[in-house]
């Protein structure tokens, strides 16, 4: 009894696998339609003029942003808590029945919650807001999700054997607290039905509808301070939690320095919040907003840097597991695209850089190298270590993993070149004059140009979504092909040729 | 410090919230101190007006389109003068955009006509050659939600203090009232006087047709909130 190790109980964990790589799919595939329907708009009709509400762009624009942040992310967000949690907390759910039941619960719920969204958004229910896009009986099913989430996670913690929590947690409790406090500040709304005309009628129209309880420049405000951190605590605070207990583990490597884990975290709780301002430079928002937003989203590269640099010296040493193992690369690489993408985004919030780069496809480029390069290349290297110790099988294919690895790399460089040459040309042709200081180009001359850069990053993200299909196939054949593991290893996963 | 923090996760989780609400404190609650007040000439919206920003909003028009002019030359020579805090006092929710696919409509309704739009949303490529625009024609057939349009108005008309049925001042010194019906009946009616004038100006006959039966196509109130965008 003494000396054996404690079992864990990975039920949940592998239900929000599942979710994380089915979403993943929908996400992306969506995302390559839309690609290709900038490319080539007969796309929009692609299944004939009866459905093509359904079909169009831009009722299927909300539903690629929010399948891949909601679906796709905090599916893995949520896997990776139900798996590093237990570890880390050195307690199994079985522990608590209480546990597993809120853990389930946790899961149907979510699941409720996403086919809602998934029809809402479909028929054009939306409260046009990026990535808040849901009406209110949605957002309800949102906080209770999300309150469960707590209490499941909060519960863990409290019957940990373990004292200290592991830098994960910390990520993880923040993760929690800032998508609670944002999202419900950001979503306060008046439903219309409470509106009663002068003879006394009311619950008139849609009942689903609302209307924001900001108006105009305080509602972007709110939106923005909602919009850019819901990005931080979605795509950048659990996944850096992520990575600090996936990296160490799967290299067998301590982290670096546990004093440039504390700046880094604490400094990240802080600067990030000011940053949310820097969508609305030249805008409306009082200028010392937009200033601080500037001066913070450039601060903001130290607490960043501190992580993803925390995370290559990890590897100090011991750089040749990057060419052994096709796991390390995915988890360098995504250290590597994650201080390039927090190098980016700072330079787009310089004023006059932001005057250029604002409304232009360089912003969907940068969007795109965070979470294609960074967050999916992570979520992806969580789950490859995550698949041979939950369902105690190594993993499939190692050669599959390894070309998987470089037709994505390959597909993220395409998207984001091409974003860029495409941003910066047209936000240099709207403010071409010509020499009698008249517009030089009308404004569709700034879009026909753009066919090219909209092809290339089409393939780009076809290759990412390939890439992505080889490792759902890989992950399903780790499930039903390998043989069993007898006992789960220390460090690196066990790989089949 | 960072110990004792680190063994004691309610506190811990306490100074994450401390550190992360700090920012929003500082830069969102001033800015609600001075809500925005509507300049002279901006109006609340119509009925009508009110049910096309939902058509825009439902088929996510803001997803390729901005409503925000910033103050550069290039920009004002392109779509008029820059975007004022006050003109966007009745916009719950804002609708700024955060990509120009297509270009700004903050003021379209200065420089494009009822005719342009129709033929627009029928099919883009024809009136701009090379639009990656999609058609929209489902709007010439989709009803549009006349009494949800109403019910909001009535909403904001409680809880913001809206200035429905009230004289708002113009820049020329007039002023105008923005009626808002005492029943839904009465909204109604309001919305389909508005829609004949614009149907006035239509070719397509279904839609004229359908106006005429006291119907109201979601691209007919579409255009009086395009047009609306001065």
């Amino acid at each position: 009894m003494e000396n054996r190790p404690l079992e864990y109980d990975y039920t949940v964990a592998k239900m929000f696998m599942l979710t994380t790589i089915i979403l993943g799919i929908v996400g992306m595939l969506i995302g390559v339609i839309l690609a290709f329907q900038l490319a080539y708009p007969g796309l929009n009709l692609m299944l004939g003029e009866g459905l093509a509400e359904y079909t169009n762009f831009s009722r299927l624009r909300p539903l690629h942003t929010d399948a891949v942040i909601f679906g796709f992310t905090l599916s893995g967000v949520f896997a990776t808590w139900y798996y590093v949690g237990q570890r880390v907390l050195k307690v199994s759910m079985a522990e608590s029945r209480l546990l597993m039941v809120l853990g389930k619960l946790h899961f149907w719920l979510y699941i409720v919650v996403v086919a809602a969204a998934v029809v809402s958004l479909f028929a054009g229910v939306t409260s046009s807001k990026e990535y808040a896009e849901f009406e209110w009986p949605i957002d309800i099913g949102v906080v209770v999700v999300w309150v469960i989430f707590g209490m499941s996670m909060f519960g863990l913690i409290g019957i940990r054997r373990e004292k200290s929590l592991y830098i994960s947690v910390w990520y993880f409790i923040a993760t929690f607290l800032g998508i609670a406090m944002l999202y419900l500040f950001n979503n306060m709304a008046i439903p219309t039905i409470l509106g009663t005309a002068a003879d006394g009628t009311s619950g008139i129209g849609a009942w689903y509808h609302s209307v924001s309880m900001y108006a105009g420049t305080n509602d972007a405000l709110v939106q923005w301070w909602y919009g850019h951190n819901a990005v931080a605590f979605g795509f950048t605070v659990p996944i850096v939690g992520m990575i600090y207990y996936f990296l160490p583990k799967e290299s067998g490597q301590a982290i670096y320095s546990y004093k440039l884990s504390l700046l880094s975290f604490w400094g990240l709780m802080f600067v990030y919040l000011w940053a949310g301002g820097h969508h609305l430079l030249y805008s409306t928002v009082p200028d010392w907003m937009q200033t601080m937003a500037s001066i913070f989203s450039v601060i903001l590269i130290l607490p960043s840097w501190g992580s993803a640099i925390n995370m290559l010296l990890t590897m100090k040493g011991e750089w040749q597991q990057v060419a052994a193992s096709p796991l390390i690369k995915f988890m360098v690489l995504a250290s590597t695209f994650y201080m390039f993408s927090t190098l980016e985004g700072p330079i787009q919030a310089i004023k006059s850089v932001n005057a250029i780069a604002h409304f232009t496809d360089w912003i969907v480029g940068h969007v795109h190298d965070g979470v294609l390069g960074w967050v999916g290349f992570m979520i992806m290297a969580a789950l490859y270590h995550m698949a041979p110790r939950v369902f105690k099988r190594e993993i499939y294919s190692k050669s599959l993993m390894t070309a998987q690895f470089w037709i994505q790399t390959l597909g993220v460089v395409l998207y984001f070149t091409s974003m860029w040459i495409a941003g910066i040309t047209q936000g240099m042709m709207w403010r071409a004059h010509d020499e009698f200081g008249n517009l030089a180009y009308s404004f569709i001359d700034t879009v026909t140009v753009l066919h090219p850069y909209y092809t290339i990053r089409g393939i780009g993200g076809l290759l990412y979504l390939v890439g992505f299909l080889m490792f759902a196939y890989n992950i399903y054949k780790t499930m039903s092909a390998r043989p069993v593991e007898e006992r789960e290893l220390q460090n690196a996963s066990p790989m089949g040729a | 410090m960072f110990h004792w923090l680190e063994k004691h996760p309610f506190f811990f989780a306490v100074g994450v919230f401390i550190v992360i609400a700090f920012a929003g404190l500082v830069e969102i609650l001033p800015s609600f101190a001075q809500a925005s007040r509507p300049v002279i000439g901006t109006a609340p919206y119509s009925t009508l007006e009110l049910a096309g920003r939902h058509v825009y909003i439902k088929n996510s028009c803001n997803a390729c389109h901005s409503q925000l002019v910033r103050p550069f030359k290039s920009e004002t020579d392109r779509y008029g003068h820059y975007s004022l805090s006050g003109e966007y006092a009745y916009d719950r929710p804002f609708l700024w955009g955060s990509k120009r696919t297509g270009p700004d409509l903050m003021r379209v309704g200065n420089y494009r006509t009822t005719d342009w739009h129709e033929n627009h949303m029928m099919d883009p490529a024809s009136v701009v050659p090379g639009s990656v625009m999609p058609a929209y024609r489902w709007m010439f057939t989709n009803k549009a939600d006349i009494d949800t349009a109403f019910a909001e108005q009535l909403t904001v008309a409680e809880y913001f203090q809206v200035p429905y049925n009230q004289p708002v001042p113009m820049k020329d010194g007039s002023s105008v009232v923005v009626k808002m019906g005492s029943s839904v009946a009465e909204a109604n009616a309001i919305a389909l006087e508005e829609a004949k004038a614009i149907a006035a100006d239509m070719r397509d006959q279904d839609v004229k047709d359908a106006v005429e039966r006291g119907e109201i196509p979601e691209i007919v109130a579409l255009i009086a909130y395009l047009n609306s965008l001065k």
